[in-house]
């Protein structure tokens, strides 16, 4: 097929028509509110629900509140999350809960942010929270362990509290 | 048996009466024998309907258990054929049989069929009652889920979903029970799981022959126990872990090490005896956490025992051979495959006749011990295995230790008494007759070729898995695979020729025995015969007149009987 090719006008040809009409946009934008920001020394305000890093939390008394079922590690899209067991030794400190991650490993370069390990969670343990830039100098210091996905989730405040309250059923029972 | 008794038996094993299952007829043995004492007993419900693929849940009932009844899950409708004043069948208009229904419902367990008998296992009368037992099941069931093991293979889970209700109508206080009891050295039980199935309680006390548990506190804290000051240890303990249908007994072997479904699972079958108990490999990223029995009816039905479960750590252990070594000016110095086959293949070959003696060990694979004879048969070489005789028990554990001791009697790698031809290889190395020494799987300075004397030989060519005094002496180290990673056979002590397949990688630069000795062969032979595993059973098969007539398709799951 031939294409026609659309003959130009003089003001066309000129070229410098168009070119105002570019630095009065210009112009008009230097006077206007900036939209950009000055990234990074200046942050975004991160919005209500954003889906940013998952971090492990404790509850208001200091547990840690995954207990190993593996379920994010199960549901996760790019094998992110890896996680080991306690193994067979009861721990007498965890009382009536049982289990508590041996080792809980999210690997970030992997982590796509899809927030399947928080819907999935029975435990409410590991949210998707505020951290969208994350940096570090070499793979392995993106896989982060247990300390610092705790010491980064911060608390959550548990109101059921599932176990506390099935311990003093228990007691209450004559039972443990 | 008597030629009566034997008439009886082929005359009920044929004689089937047609029930209607779901409206549909079905024609079903009128007995079947009883689980425990194999006597012929009148076929259950729920057998009948199991055995045409009619699903009817149940967690007390258990194929290989005697009936205890007492779960009410398998409730089923149920009706005979109406009969007239003349005490005739009535028929309906389009010639099928008149029903007239009970007006209660039965358990499927343990109600005996009878001829023309209609069960109706999907009414919705049938489905209300499943669901009615099941928040009765779950009313105080703890809700563990997350931090119980049975996850994923837990029968109230399954049936919850098929028939659960999505909210619990209980606002009173669940009933809680001890967790985390000791019951023995390999059971954790958790009372609030328990459903008082008394699965546990007739495996010990019909099956293991230990009548150790039972039910205590009769009421809302009954609770499953063992005799006061009696631990529950007998080696079938781990069975009753299998055969829970909740999370209420534990292996504290697997307790908390993995979820169920990350486990891939594995066919495959036993090695700690010559009994060959099928069992199923559960493995995740090459590392093995534990064997489940699996069923064989002419091996070890549902069942295994406690050691030969346990027995699978050394297969991750640390201190795996994983490097093919050399002895280079006295010590040991890594090398290649292709280099160490190369040599080994050339130094059998220039041995003189009779001066080769060959240690392959009965824990090697009928391929593999093939391929060994194969590779040797020129050389008049003296080949033994070495007899490992422990003490049998009632019920699976078999005095050979060894799982493949048939295996080498078929394959003329032991003669028939297992290690009496080692004495005469110590005694030929001695005389310096025998300058070559292949040894597969043993350390042979603890069975009758002491360490001494290994120095006498010019090869010493040694294959095996763990480190041990002969490997430190080798000539030629080859790491070998366990049964775990490999594929193959074993004969076990009956004659049974089973296969397994293979679960997790070999570690480092192991490779599976049967793989080298072929290229061993090859090298040598020029003609290794077959490259890949099932080609190489079924040359083995026409080879070896105990194998003739099966073949590696023909094995299927179950194996095949040889004919020793």
């Amino acid at each position: 097929m031939k294409v026609q090719r659309k003959t130009l006008s003089l003001a066309e040809k000129l070229y410098l028509p168009a070119i105002f009409k570019g630095l009065k946009i210009t112009l008009r934008h230097m006077f206007k509110k900036k939209a950009t920001m000055q990234y990074p020394e200046e942050h975004w305000v991160v919005p209500e629900g954003y889906r940013g890093a998952p971090y492990l939390v404790r509850d208001q008394h200091g547990r840690t509140k995954c207990v190993s079922c593996q379920l994010c590690e199960f549901v996760c899209p790019p094998k992110a999350i890896k996680i080991t067991p306690p193994g067979p030794q009861v721990n007498p400190n965890v009382g009536n809960v049982e289990k508590e991650p041996k080792e809980f490993e999210i690997d970030m370069l992997r982590c796509i942010f899809c927030g399947y390990c928080q819907e999935v969670c029975p435990e409410e343990a590991i949210f998707l929270m505020q951290d969208y830039s994350l940096t570090g100098e070499s793979r392995k210091e993106m896989v982060y362990d247990k300390e610092k996905l705790l010491a980064l989730g911060g608390v959550h405040n548990d109101p059921i509290e599932k176990w506390k309250r099935k311990e003093m059923e228990a007691r209450e029972q004559g039972v443990g | 048996m008597t030629n009566v008794t034997a008439e009886r038996q082929e005359k009920s094993a044929v004689e089937t009466v047609s029930v209607w299952i779901d409206g549909q007829a079905y024609d079903v043995p009128k007995t079947m024998p009883h689980p425990v004492s194999g006597e012929q007993v009148g076929t259950t419900m729920i057998q009948a309907c199991h055995m045409h693929g009619i699903d009817v849940p149940y967690y007390c009932y258990h194929p290989k258990l005697p009936v205890a009844g007492n779960c009410r899950m398998c409730l089923v409708e149920f009706g005979t054929p109406a009969l007239g004043p003349d005490r005739q069948p009535l028929y309906n208009e389009d010639g099928s049989p008149q029903i007239r229904k009970s007006p209660r419902p039965v358990i499927a367990c343990a109600t005996p069929i009878s001829p023309g008998m209609a069960i109706y296992t999907q009414t919705p009368e049938a489905k209300q009652m499943r669901e009615s037992v099941l928040e009765f099941l779950l009313i105080n069931h703890p809700l563990d889920c997350p931090i119980c093991d049975q996850a994923g293979e837990c029968k109230l889970q399954e049936y919850a979903v098929d028939y659960g209700k999505a909210d619990s109508r209980f606002v009173e206080q669940k009933v809680h029970k001890p967790k985390q009891v000791d019951l023995g050295p390999r059971i954790m039980l958790d009372d609030e799981r328990c459903i008082l199935c008394s699965r546990c309680i007739r495996f010990t006390r019909d099956i293991a022959g230990d009548d150790a548990l039972g039910f205590a506190d009769r009421g809302s804290y009954s609770i499953l126990t063992n005799y006061p000051g009696k631990p529950f240890d007998n080696n079938y303990t781990l069975n009753t872990a299998d055969i829970c249908p909740v999370g209420a007994l534990t292996s504290k072997d697997f307790r908390f090490q993995m979820r169920v479904w990350f486990l891939k699972e594995t066919k495959s079958v036993c090695t700690s005896c010559g009994t060959g108990c099928n069992i199923m490999i559960g493995s995740r990223n090459d590392r093995i956490y534990r064997y489940t029995p699996r069923e064989n009816d002419a091996v070890n039905s549902c069942w295994m025992c406690d050691y030969g479960r346990l027995n699978y750590k050394w297969i991750n252990r640390e201190d795996r051979l994983r490097e093919v070594q050399q002895r280079r000016d006295g010590a040991p110095a890594k090398t290649n495959w292709s280099v160490a086959l190369k040599e080994v293949a050339e130094r059998i070959e220039s041995s003189p006749s009779g001066s080769i003696g060959v240690v392959a060990s009965a824990r090697l694979t009928n391929e593999e011990l093939y391929l060994v004879r194969r590779l040797v048969q020129d050389k008049d070489a003296i080949t033994d295995s070495v007899p490992r005789m422990g003490e049998a028990d009632h019920l699976l554990v078999d005095a050979d230790k060894n799982p493949n001791t048939n295996g080498a009697h078929a394959t003329g790698i032991a003669a028939k008494k297992v290690g009496a031809d080692i004495a005469t290889i110590a005694d030929r190395i001695r005389q310096g007759k025998i300058k070559t020494l292949l040894v597969f799987g043993e350390d042979v300075t603890k069975h009758g070729i002491e360490a001494d004397l290994l120095k006498e030989l010019d090869t010493l060519v040694v294959s095996d898995i763990l480190p041990n005094a002969t490997t430190e002496r080798a000539d030629y180290l080859l790491p070998g695979c366990a049964h775990a990673e490999k594929r193959g056979t074993f004969t076990n002590a009956k004659g049974r020729v089973q296969k397994f397949m293979k679960a997790i990688e070999g570690p480092g630069d192991a490779r599976p025995e049967w793989e080298f000795l072929h290229e061993l062969v090859q090298r040598k032979t020029h003609d290794g015969g077959s490259a890949n595993l099932p080609a190489l059973f079924n040359e083995m098969a026409e080879q070896v007149p105990a194998f003739h007539g099966l073949s590696w398709g023909e094995l299927k799951d179950t194996g095949a009987q040889a004919s020793l």
